[in-house]
């Protein structure tokens, strides 16, 4: 049996609308979109312009500062238009899909048998090599660095989240090729972490070479950061990658097949769609004819990944590169007439200052109403109840603040990412933008000292 | 309801920018997020958020103190009329203390958000809620007799020095309250220590005061005496002479209740700060012997769980020892700051007879040492990481 960690911090927030374990089908999308700001900190330049055809797995840009990594597209169509916000950042590459996808042939091989170089080379060249992430400072990983481990988290703790074990049934082989291939990229081991409060599938447990951990407890249990924090927490000086566990299976196609087939298994969820189902989309698909399935005719907000870490997208928005669940939710937006004090029965809160705890096994449906206005630090101790990791979450989010690098480093950022904060940004009583602080503390410290 | 919308609505355009009153809009956003939590949704991270915010933690504070604020009403007249050897009803003595304590209350929160909202139109900031509890706490911890405008002024020192300068809520080192009580302490010392002032002997015609009356405090018959006419129940109950809102031990734990159970004040400081203030309760009796005077041995010789109930250490340790911003941060820093603030409340109100009320200074120490005992736990857990990394590379 494998070890079991509890994870006592944390909290789930109890959302209406999971998702059945039922596949449905959506009609399929007529474009595709690359965004470049779901890689931070990446400077890219395109590698096509509008008019172009390309087949699924060529190149749509790449990094500019690390040119070996490409960023392909996950369908055949043509490039129709580059959408670009301030300053000609561009935001959306749109790709036009064709009928039927063409796929460029990288290859069918064997990872066990390849050697390190060829698996890389073959992850780089048709694109999978964005997947792999990472820490410190959570961004696309550096090729040319030997991480210490690699870690993969086996289920998704966060809110509505897709069913690891039903997602992964019957992509069982491709995951195992996946992680064979991952083993290529270390020295170190293949850390995979399942869910310890369930029997989880034979898929995550039966692989050879790898250790195998489980994890009990609440969200954010599931974040890979949490596992790495909870098992051989990041010095400084270390790499550590990570890979999502769908992104896993996708770079398994493409060692079984030689082809850049980008499908992944997403929940639609949230209080707001009528029926939450399981689909099969590619990644990046535009979400119109999926969210066309039937959403509750309200003021909806549509969130590209969960309620803590996703982005925002309108009806006509495109799937995230690393979500896989597209959560709706109502706006809100209504004031709240003496709302400090009365009972809000139908807001979340770790607090029992409101009665939330009466009902502690509820379903929410909740808004993204900020509930309150930005403050200054005041209360102490909330965010400890929600981050398990042994660093002191609000003197790390000050030093960021006044921009101190070595506060950071000492007070322990290399091992955290946006995601681990989460929670602290949502059960904080001063609303602080802790998730857009951290970001920027990984950013600057990047700049200052390189990846 | 639809009401007061329209209202805000109308009057908006005055104080947003080119109004006539555009520079009062600091003043127009504090009553408007006071009728209505705005609706404003989150535009970065998280998309849902927890339903609490600055002002419900604030208010609640302020809910646990209502119990301590009508029972000092009630007492501030039963002493009064017990004074003048007068016997009346419940009501009478009730509504006696009401009209002193009313002003007090209406003065500080008058005064104390008049200087807020000044400070917030000069640093065009909105408004934030800080003051509603310090705002309550003042009164509570003032004797009946003082006179409202010393009231105002401590209440000006405490807000202006206590905490704008450093930058308003959320950035002060020392509690706001305890910083208005220290400076009307130290400023008037006539009006806020001795034996005259914590009952109220003022007689109309016809009245007199009753003979033998004395109107000293556990705390001061203790320094002064070593004895006390008070009985353990008086002082359990509150039927005792002293701040308004500190007298009665009851009224505060159903405070202290609530905070606990919301979760809005730190368990932890009550508790260590309960332990700390028994150690050296324990401490005193035990060296009670050794005494240099025969009044101190007696006050040493009090047994530790009476001085948990006398003097201010009980409202002090549940209100404003808890007060998150002056206390120390981390949860190992709040073990150490709470055990501290028992153990020095004990120590000075026993050793120093000037200084009866102890807790007040000692949460003040504790507030300036809180940032030390943070640097230290942070400091701890930075060399632990440190460590290991050296003993990675060894």
């Amino acid at each position: 049996m494998p070890e079991v960690i509890k994870i006592k911090k944390g909290v789930d927030i109890k959302l209406q609308g999971s998702a059945e374990k039922i596949y449905a089908s959506a009609a399929a999308p007529s474009t595709y979109a690359l965004k470049p700001g779901d890689f931070p900190a990446i400077r890219l330049k395109l590698k096509v312009k509008e008019g172009d055809e390309v087949q699924a797995g060529d190149a749509v840009f790449y990094d500019k500062d690390r040119s070996d990594i490409l960023f392909t597209s996950p369908v055949s169509g043509e490039v129709v238009e580059v959408v670009r916000g301030e300053k000609r950042k561009i935001l959306e590459v749109r790709i036009l899909a064709d009928q039927e996808t063409k796929y460029r042939d990288f290859g069918s091989s064997n990872p066990s048998s390849s050697s390190r170089e060829d698996v890389k080379a073959k992850m780089l060249n048709a694109g999978c090599w964005p997947f792999v992430r990472q820490r410190p400072y959570n961004i696309v990983a550096n090729p040319n660095r030997a991480p210490r481990d690699i870690y993969v988290s086996c289920f998704d703790s966060a809110p509505l989240a897709p069913d690891a074990d039903f997602v992964v049934h019957g992509q069982e082989e491709e995951f195992k090729l996946g992680i064979q291939a991952l083993q290529q990229l270390t020295d170190g081991k293949v850390h995979l972490g399942v869910d310890g409060s369930n029997n989880p599938s034979e898929a995550f447990t039966g692989i050879a070479n790898t250790v195998v951990t489980r994890y009990n407890g609440p969200h954010p249990a599931g974040n890979v950061g949490v596992q790495i924090h909870a098992t051989s927490p990041i010095n400084k000086g270390e790499t550590v990658w990570t890979v999502n566990f769908q992104d896993v299976i996708i770079i398994g196609r493409l060692f079984k097949s030689g082809k850049y087939d980008a499908q992944r298994s997403i929940a639609l969820c949230g209080s707001q769609v009528q029926k939450p189902r399981y689909y099969k989309v590619i990644l990046g698909a535009n979400l119109k004819t999926l969210l066309g399935e039937g959403l509750e005719p309200t003021d909806n907000r549509i969130i590209s990944g969960n309620v803590l870490t996703g982005s925002h997208v309108n009806s006509e928005g495109y799937l995230g590169f690393y979500d896989s669940q597209v959560t709706v939710i109502p706006e809100g937006g209504e004031d709240r007439f003496f709302g400090w004090i009365s009972p809000n029965l139908d807001q979340f809160s770790i607090s029992r200052a409101l009665y939330n705890w009466l009902m502690p096994n509820k379903a929410l449906k909740l808004n993204a109403n900020m509930n309150g206005e930005e403050r200054a630090f005041v209360v102490t101790g909330e965010y400890e109840k929600v981050f398990p990791f042994d660093i002191y979450p609000v003197q790390l989010l000050k030093s960021i603040m006044v921009k101190d690098i070595e506060a950071m480093e000492n007070l322990g950022i290399y091992e955290v990412a946006e995601e681990d904060f989460a929670l602290c940004e949502v059960v904080c009583t001063s609303k602080i933008p802790v998730q857009e602080t951290v970001r920027e503390g990984l950013n600057i410290m990047l700049n200052e000292l390189g990846d | 309801m639809k009401l007061f919308k329209n209202i805000l609505e109308s009057v908006k355009p005055n104080f947003e920018k080119g109004g006539k009153l555009e520079k009062l809009y600091p003043v127009y956003d504090g009553f408007a997020t006071f009728l209505f939590v705005p609706g404003h949704t989150s535009h970065s991270g998280a998309h849902v958020r927890d339903g609490i915010d600055l002002k419900r933690t604030m208010v609640t504070v302020i809910l646990a103190m209502i119990p301590a604020l009508l029972f000092g009403m009630w007492n501030a007249g039963n002493l009064h009329y017990n004074a003048l050897g007068e016997s009346v009803a419940f009501m009478d003595k009730f509504l006696w203390g009401a009209m002193k304590i009313v002003p007090m209350v209406v003065v500080s929160y008058g005064v104390g958000l008049g200087v807020e909202f000044v400070f917030c139109i000069i640093k065009k900031h909105q408004i934030q809620e800080g003051y509603l509890v310090s705002g309550m706490l003042i009164p509570l911890i003032m004797p009946i007799d003082i006179p409202l405008w010393m009231v105002a002024i401590s209440v000006i020192f405490a807000v202006v020095i206590g905490k704008e300068v450093f930058g308003g809520t959320g950035m002060n080192i020392l509690n706001p309250a305890l910083t208005a009580r220290a400076f009307a302490f130290f400023a008037y010392p006539s009006y806020m220590s001795g034996d005259k002032v914590w009952i109220n002997t003022s007689t109309a015609e016809g009245q007199s005061v009753v003979d033998g009356f004395s109107g000293a405090t556990v705390l001061g018959d203790l320094a002064t005496s070593g004895s006390t006419q008070y009985s353990t129940m008086d002082m359990f109950l509150g039927f005792i002479p002293g701040s308004i809102g500190e007298t009665s031990t009851v009224a505060i734990l159903i405070g202290a209740a609530v905070l606990l159970f919301t979760g809005i004040g730190s368990w932890r400081i009550m508790l260590s700060g309960l332990l700390g203030a028994i150690a050296m309760g324990l401490i005193f009796n035990a060296v009670a012997p050794y005494a240099i005077s025969p009044e101190q041995q007696s006050f040493m010789a009090v047994p530790f769980w009476q001085q948990l109930i006398m003097g201010g250490f009980a409202f002090g340790l549940v209100f404003m020892a808890t007060d998150p911003v002056s206390a120390a941060q981390t949860t190992r820093g709040k073990w150490i700051y709470g055990f501290l603030v028992g153990f020095f409340a004990i120590m000075i109100r026993v050793f120093n007879p000037a200084y009866p009320e102890g807790i007040m200074l000692a949460i003040l120490f504790m507030n300036v040492m809180a940032p030390l005992i943070d640097h230290y736990v942070v400091e701890a857990n930075i060399n632990k990481r440190k460590k290991r990394l050296k003993v990675k590379v060894a």
